[in-house]
C-alpha cells in the first residue's frame, strides 16, 4: 500500500469514528431527554413536573 | 472527536442550566404555584359572585426538596438539549463549516426552534390543570414535530438548492398539516390570563436559555479544538 493509500484509509477511519461519536452524542441527548422529561413513571413524573411543564413537554 | 463532543456538551449544558433554573424560579414558578391554587380547588376563578378572580395572593414559598429536584432535572434536561446540540455543531465542523460563539447563538436559536417553539405551536405550555390529549399521543406528536422542524432548519440552512429548500419548508409544516392531538373537551380551572402568561414566559425563558446553551456550546467547541 503506498502512503496516500493509507493515509486515505487513515482518514476514512477517522471520519468513520466521528461519525460514531456525533451519532453516540445525538443517542444520549435523545435519552437524557426521553427520560427527564417523557417517562411516565409516576416518581420520575413528580420529580420532574415543575420542569416538564416549565420547558412545555406533553406531562400528564 | 468524542471527548471534544462530551467535554463540550457536559460544560455549556451544566451552565446553562443554572441560569434556565434562575429564570424559571423567577419567571415561572410563580406562575405554576398560582394555578395550583385553581388546580386544588383553594381558588377558584370567578367563583360564585362572577365578580372576578384577585389576581394577587400568596404564594407557597420555596421548597428544597421540588425545587432542588427541580434544578436537578433541568440540569439533566439542559445537558439532554446540549449532547442534540453539539452533535449537530459536530456534524457540521465536520463538513467544514466554522463555529464560532456568537455562530452558536444562531444554533441554539435554532435549537429552541425545533425543540420548544415548533411543539408549542401544537401543544402549548400547559399548566397544571388544563385539559389535554393522551399524553402518548401527544408525545408522539411532540417527538416527531421535534425531528421534523431540526431536518427542516437543518436543510435551510445547509441545503444549497430550491428542491432542498422546498424540501425543508415541507418537513417544517407537516407537523402542523396533521395537527397535534387536541382534547375533547375543555377542564382548565385556572384563568386564562395566567395560562397565557405561562406559556409565554415559558417560551422567553425557552429562548434564553438556548441562546446561551449555543453561545457556551460555540465557546467550549473551540476551547476543546
Amino acid at each position: 500500500m503506498n502512503t496516500q493509500a493509507k493515509v486515505a484509509v487513515k482518514s476514512q477511519a477517522r471520519v468513520g469514528s466521528n461519525i460514531l461519536a456525533i451519532a453516540f452524542a445525538a443517542f444520549v441527548g435523545a435519552g437524557l431527554i426521553a427520560i427527564a422529561g417523557h417517562v411516565q413513571a409516576t416518581t420520575l413524573h413528580d420529580a420532574a413536573h415543575d420542569v416538564r411543564h416549565a420547558t412545555g413537554f406533553p406531562c400528564h | 472527536m468524542l471527548t471534544r463532543i462530551l467535554t463540550t456538551a457536559i460544560f455549556a449544558g451544566f451552565i446553562t442550566a443554572f441560569a434556565a433554573a434562575l429564570l424559571q424560579f423567577l419567571l415561572v414558578q410563580p406562575l405554576l404555584l398560582h394555578s395550583e391554587l385553581f388546580e386544588s380547588g383553594v381558588m377558584q376563578h370567578f367563583g360564585t359572585s362572577g365578580a372576578g378572580t384577585p389576581a394577587h395572593t400568596e404564594l407557597p414559598g420555596f421548597d428544597p426538596l421540588r425545587d432542588g429536584l427541580s434544578v436537578l432535572f433541568t440540569a439533566v434536561i439542559y445537558t439532554g438539549y446540549a449532547f442534540l446540540l453539539v452533535a449537530g455543531i459536530a456534524l457540521a465542523s465536520e463538513q467544514g463549516h466554522e463555529i464560532t460563539p456568537r455562530r452558536g447563538i444562531l444554533w441554539g436559536i435554532a435549537g429552541f426552534v425545533a425543540v420548544q417553539l415548533a411543539p408549542a405551536m401544537g401543544l402549548p405550555p400547559e399548566l397544571p390543570g388544563a385539559a389535554a390529549a393522551d399524553v402518548a399521543a401527544r408525545q408522539v406528536w411532540w417527538f416527531g414535530t421535534v425531528a421534523l422542524s431540526a431536518l427542516g432548519l437543518w436543510l435551510v440552512a445547509f441545503g444549497r438548492s430550491p428542491v432542498i429548500w422546498a424540501v425543508a419548508l415541507l418537513c417544517l409544516a407537516v407537523p402542523h398539516i396533521i395537527g397535534a392531538p387536541e382534547p375533547d373537551v375543555f377542564t382548565g380551572p385556572v384563568p386564562p390570563e395566567i395560562a397565557a402568561h405561562f406559556a409565554a414566559r415559558a417560551l422567553g425563558v425557552g429562548l434564553a436559555s438556548w441562546s446561551i446553551l449555543g453561545m457556551l456550546a460555540g465557546y467550549f467547541w473551540n476551547k476543546e479544538a
